[in-house]
């Protein structure tokens, strides 16, 4: 058994934490946090040329043509930095789903651009609250041109491009929806930032009025185009979740045996030790469950979804678990703006919502069990 | 990335599992299948006498002890060829029980401390089952800190006299010998003053009485010692060395990683796919299946963190203390869910009768029987300290009595 990454993948999250290191420290991103900027330019036309943005792109399309556990260990790398830039848009979503159900002259036109970092990509899925469900998707799609409200859209603001759910049918059932690609810069789209959470990853409200649309993936297929896109994302922001909770754990840690309090490091009380073991416990089941998420994508294999839907749960309740109690161990300290504690707190609640919150994730992980019982 | 067999550990697999499949006591396997959580009861057997059987039958395959090297009976295998006969071997490995603590614990301190005389004479007959070990530490005033115990041995001559009290002895009263620590000099700090011996449990003045646990069964044993001889020749290690010598018997019992622990979640994923509530089956509600999601990612969890261990195994390397949180997030999720089994049971949840209403009271047996969990081999704050001081490399507690002289320890009722 071998359920570990390669050495050559090794080097590479390492040779992403270096890069990352240098060029992303916390102080990058409080450029974007404190909204002098949408997000980090300098950093984004650095990933390109690093090639991590076209890590799992095939190389005929511009990529490095390696495979997706290449992109899981940077995923982690980003959120170990919390990079300020519009990476899981752009990369797991759009690119997937590019990938997943694009024209050849979709590809074409696209998945170079994202590689080389010109075009920033997202998905326009949620319309207001909610989770994921074709009853949700509103907008509708007809004669080529699309009418309805999308928000919250990840980094819709800066995006060039979005893939659009939208309506084409109103029989009750997932054939209803088809997905679209719109170029964001074209007429008949309103966009308007929203303030959010995690100012470090921008979040719009985009409206689209007699858009004219191109479609992505054949009408109808539109729910399942989406669920597989929704199951590799879901895995790759494991490892973003995963990196963040491993940094937030390693911040408690490293305060903890600085910090004297009654004369000793706060790290020798048993109440802080025993609520950084609980971190380590949660970040480390987070870790191995999207291992197992890592393992069913690059392989394709028919566990995806389960595994999917675990590694997101697991790593979703680690990060917000190692962030919380992050500031916890950090005391006062870790409620002050200066302290980084609030970014990775911002970041976890985040992102515990963007592909569809922890109760969604944990219905669809027991439909997946049952199914698989049944079988 | 990949569940794969390497050539040479598929070979391994394939010659264990032919010699399984053509030995393993078949007539079994379905009364083995069936999930039980804590000692296994067999219908018609004693599980000493079967489990001496299939142990007999390993070792004269060359199967048993496999990690050990071959002049004590064991297999000189890697500890990854252990891992997979432990898949193989699979239910069949319930009947090793009364063995664990021997083959894990008790043999491999003998191996390290003991004469080649002594290693000859016992550790050929503890991998063939015919001798069973057990381990005296624990005792009623020295559990988590167990280098503060009290039972004493003292020098006459030649031989040590033991007077004292162990407990929590896992079948002490089958068990041929016993691995035992005492206290060889008060007048020294309390980690200095210990000293590591083995003993015939036949020897006068040993005394094994059962406990009744608080779920009302007797699995554990207090041994009481009563002027009991001990020749110096069974003493493993320098005089007054007994806590370095323990710290290489429970090193081993973290080794064994290849046994699953139970979670409870199958058992909780079949009670609700049957349960109906008033709206219809438990697993269409909602809350319920918030809960067992996160309880069924936590063993998933926990499963393939194993799995990232044995590959650390097939490349050579070796476990360390991370594997705690096993038995930690394991013992946790089984009391929590048969809390919530029987919650789900409502007013029939108090019944502990075999039930259908009551899923033959499993639940109801998990709840009594899961503290147990979090206290034995190491309580669950035992494993967060060995978590947050090993793997995280924070300071270890203040110990007031470190320096102390054992006899100036103050303590309740000596």
């Amino acid at each position: 058994m071998n359920f570990d990454f390669s050495d050559d993948q090794k080097q590479l999250r390492d040779q992403a934490r270096k890069f990352l290191a240098e060029k992303c420290p916390p102080k990058a991103v409080r450029v974007v946090l404190d909204g002098k900027t949408p997000y980090d330019k300098e950093l984004w036309k650095g990933l390109a040329e690093m090639g991590f943005l076209g890590v799992a792109i095939p190389e005929e399309f511009g990529g490095a043509g390696a495979g997706h556990l290449e992109l899981c260990v940077i995923a982690e790398e980003m959120g170990r930095a919390n990079a300020p830039v519009p990476f899981s848009s752009t990369v797991y979503l759009a690119a997937e789903a590019l990938l997943i159900a694009g024209s050849d002259a979709q590809k074409k036109k696209w998945l170079p651009a994202i590689a080389s970092g010109e075009a920033i990509g997202t998905l326009a899925l949620f319309e207001g609250k909610g989770n994921p469900s074709p009853k949700n998707v509103k907008l509708t799609a007809a004669n080529g041109v699309l009418n309805g409200v999308k928000k919250p859209v990840a980094d819709g603001a800066i995006a060039d491009f979005a893939v659009v759910a939208a309506r084409t049918g109103s029989s009750g059932r997932d054939s209803d929806i088809s997905l679209f690609l719109v170029e964001l810069r074209a007429g008949g789209v309103e966009v308007k930032s929203l303030t959010n959470l995690d100012p470090t990853r921008g979040q719009a409200e985009i409206a689209f009025k007699d858009c004219k649309a191109e479609p992505l993936g054949a009408a109808g297929e539109g729910w399942s185009i989406l669920t597989q896109v929704l199951d590799r994302a879901a895995v790759l922001c494991a490892f973003e979740q995963v990196g963040g909770a491993d940094r937030a754990l390693e911040m408690g840690r490293d305060y903890a045996l600085d910090r004297i309090a009654f004369g000793r490091p706060i790290g020798s009380f048993q109440a802080v030790k025993h609520m950084l073991a609980d971190m380590y416990v949660s970040a480390t089941l987070a870790r191995s469950n999207s291992y197992y998420g890592a393992w069913a994508l690059s392989t394709n294999a028919a566990e995806l979804p389960e595994a999917a839907a675990a590694a997101r749960i697991s790593a979703t309740q680690a990060f917000q678990h190692c962030a919380k109690n992050n500031i916890q161990v950090h005391g006062g300290m870790g409620f002050t703006w200066e302290f980084d504690c609030h970014i990775y707190y911002r970041r976890a609640n985040a992102m515990a919502l963007g592909l569809g919150s922890l109760s969604y994730w944990e219905d669809q992980l027991i439909d997946r069990m049952r199914k698989k019982n049944a079988a | 990335m990949n569940f794969d067999d390497t050539p040479q550990e598929a070979a391994f697999r394939e010659t264990a599992r032919r010699w399984i499949e053509a030995n393993a006591p078949r007539e079994l396997h379905a009364e083995l299948s069936k999930s039980s959580l804590g000692r296994i009861r067999l219908a018609n057997h004693d599980i000493v006498d079967v489990g001496k059987a299939w142990q007999k039958k390993k070792f004269e395959g060359n199967w048993a002890c496999l990690h050990w090297p071959r002049e004590y009976g064991g297999r000189g295998a890697t500890p990854i060829e252990k891992v997979i006969w432990q898949q193989e071997e699979g239910v069949y490995g319930k009947l090793t029980q009364p063995f664990q603590i021997g083959e894990g614990m008790c043999g491999p301190t003998v191996m390290a401390f003991g004469s080649e005389e002594a290693k000859r004479r016992y550790l050929p007959k503890l991998a063939s089952g015919e001798e069973i070990w057990c381990q005296l530490f624990s005792e009623p005033s020295a559990g988590s800190d167990v280098a503060g115990l009290r039972t004493r041995a003292e020098k006459k001559g030649d031989n040590w006299v033991v007077n004292g009290q162990k407990i929590w002895t896992s079948g002490a009263h089958y068990s041929d010998y016993g691995l035992l620590i005492a206290r060889t000099d008060p007048n020294v700090p309390k980690h200095k003053g210990l000293t590591m011996f083995f003993l015939d449990m036949k020897s006068p003045g040993v005394e094994v009485r059962p406990i009744k646990q608080a779920n009302g069964m007797q699995e554990f044993n207090e041994v009481y010692f009563t002027d009991v001889v001990i020749p110096d020749s069974q003493r493993l290690g320098a005089v007054g060395d007994g806590w370095n010598v323990s710290l290489t018997t429970l090193m081993n019992e973290r080794m064994s990683i290849g046994a699953r622990l139970a979670t409870g979640v199958p058992e909780m994923f079949e009670l609700c796919s049957n349960l109906m509530l008033e709206d219809g089956p438990a697993i269409d509600d909602p809350a319920v299946r918030s809960k067992l999601a996160s309880w069924a990612a936590k063993s998933s969890g926990l499963k393939y963190t194993s799995y990232r261990t044995i590959s650390a195994l097939s490349k050579g390397e070796r476990p360390g203390p991370e594997n705690s949180i096993g038995k930690l997030v394991s013992g946790m999720m089984l009391q929590d869910i048969a809390t919530y089994a029987m919650d789900l049971q409502g007013a029939a949840g108090v019944l502990t009768g075999n039930d259908e209403e009551t899923a033959q009271g499993q639940f109801q047996q998990m709840l009594l029987s899961s503290p147990s969990m979090r206290i034995a081999g190491g309580t669950d704050e035992i494993l967060r300290n060995i978590i947050a001081e090993r793997v995280l490399g924070l300071p270890g507690d203040i110990r007031v009595d470190k320096d102390v002289p054992y006899n100036k320890i103050p303590t309740k009722g000596r």
